[in-house]
């Protein structure tokens, strides 16, 4: 044990290549999805916000559900589409990284909607009366609200990238866990402790475990700062 | 009365009511250019929803609202309002009042030397860069001032502005309001300080429980009120004046 954890910090320190290049893809999918998911995310997020449209309770209370989307079952989801029978088997981009990062995107995008949809609702309650007074439009009044909430925005990205981060199922199931094309931090820690070889799944947990708090004291110091700076 | 002017303002029998419950009711009254108007009366009599419901924030439940000239959609605003707390964004003072210029549509070059102008009209020039939600109280009521005034309505409606200030910042306020009234703005306040309302008024519409009970010129309302409902809150709220 103690000999596994001393090779797991040789591999830290000596920047391995393999350790490298799995930490690189995991970083690059799950920033990808995360990219993607706020881009849809944040817009949606502030429309049902703002609108008023028959269905909107439904609307958010099926949002709000699906933040606690199982990550296999949106693997096997993305999967089924992206399958040679598939509707999107076409494609053939079936384990490859960018059905990695299609998959991390559908886990993703509802927290990062819904979250900003709170985010972006609390402030509307707030700023609506001042904002019809100076003559805003609906839609106005969401872009305006986008980015004064922009702080809490930014915790909301943070908490999809540390979800998808730290989520094995779903590119398990469409990356296929291909040594050098698909292998990712999660992926390779559940099969190289799976064969026995602690030393590199301890390593990348200690990397994951690492990302996964620093992010969190990211989002904490943001909004610290940006309350003492913008109140 | 094609000047393109918004007032006079005509309520005819508007009443509002929320599940069943009656704020206004039945108030008919016309509001000229000019003086300034002071809606009177004590906390729940109604004063706040009367502006909103002038403002255009709230419909009526029924009755008519009809301005002058009706405000076109998209179009610049002619009125504009100051809450009793100021909602300010996350963003400079300066950018504040800029993004009210921008609502309106006023040309990105045209808009720095009117939120200069606004700024100093309130005596804000020296916080222009500061984030305006970590301002003070008072400095934010100001810059609230500033930015209805950045585009110099028709009618500026004050929703008791001073109400959480303490009295230096209320004299500020009072000061920067009088002088948006000298410069021509119709100024429509609502206030349950009657010291303020004899400092700012030219004349007072009374409410009581959501009906317009009297209106008067500010000296004869206090000196001789013609209500009952009137001349009790006149005496019950002088000691606290």
């Amino acid at each position: 044990m103690t000999e596994a954890l001393a090779t797991a910090l040789a591999l830290l320190v000596a920047l391995d290549p393999k350790l490298v290049e799995i930490v690189q893809l995991s970083l690059r999918v799950s920033l990808s999805a995360v990219g993607i998911a706020a881009l849809l995310g944040f817009p949606l997020g502030a429309a049902i916000a703002v609108g008023r449209f028959p269905g909107r309770r439904t609307v958010i209370v099926f949002l709000n559900a699906l933040m606690g989307l199982p990550p296999v079952v949106v693997g096997l989801l993305v999967y089924l589409l992206l399958s040679r029978a598939g509707p999107l088997g076409d494609l053939g981009i079936l384990f490859t990284p960018s059905a990695m990062v299609i998959a991390q995107t559908v886990l993703i995008l509802p927290i990062i909607a819904a979250l900003s949809r709170q985010a972006v609702e609390d402030a509307w309650h707030e700023y609506e009366e001042q904002l019809r007074s100076l003559g805003a439009d609906r839609a106005g009044a969401a872009m305006t609200l986008l980015w004064d909430t922009r702080f809490s925005l930014l915790t909301t990205v943070l908490a999809g990238f540390g979800r998808a981060a730290a989520e094995v199922g779903a590119v398990m199931i469409v990356g296929g866990n291909i040594d050098g094309v698909t292998r990712v931090m999660t992926t390779t820690i559940a099969l190289e402790t799976s064969k026995g070889d602690l030393p590199l799944a301890l390593g990348l947990g200690m990397i994951l475990i690492a990302i996964v708090i620093a992010v969190n004291a990211a989002a904490y110091l943001t909004k610290e700062l940006s309350q003492r700076r913008y109140g | 009365m094609s000047n393109g002017a918004i007032l006079p303002l005509r309520l005819a029998d508007v009443s509002f009511a929320v599940g069943g419950r009656s704020l206004i009711d039945r108030v008919s009254l016309e509001i000229g250019a000019g003086p300034s108007t002071i809606i009177l009366g004590a906390n729940g009599a109604g004063k706040s929803v009367l502006m909103r419901l002038m403002h255009g924030l709230l419909r009526p439940t029924s009755g008519r609202i009809d301005w002058n000239a009706p405000e076109r959609q998209g179009a610049p605003r002619k009125q504009a309002m100051v809450f009793q707390r100021p909602v300010m964004l996350r963003r400079s003072a300066h950018a504040n009042v800029a993004y009210a210029l921008q609502i309106a549509g006023v040309p990105a070059r045209q808009r720095a030397a009117l939120v200069q102008e606004a700024l100093e009209s309130v005596g804000l020039v020296h916080l222009a860069h500061r984030p305006a939600r970590v301002l003070s109280g008072g400095e934010q009521q100001r810059l609230a001032l500033a930015r209805a005034w950045a585009l110099h309505p028709e009618v500026l409606f004050l929703d008791e502005p001073t109400a959480s200030l303490d009295p230096s910042a209320t004299r500020e306020i009072e000061s920067v309001i009088k002088a948006f009234d000298a410069a021509g703005t119709k100024v429509v306040m609502a206030t349950h300080n009657l010291g303020q309302a004899q400092r700012l008024g030219d004349e007072i519409l009374f409410l009581d429980q959501g009906r317009l009970v009297e209106r008067a010129p500010v000296g004869q309302f206090f000196s001789k009120p013609q209500s009952a409902q009137a001349a009790a809150f006149i005496k019950g709220e002088l000691p606290w004046t």
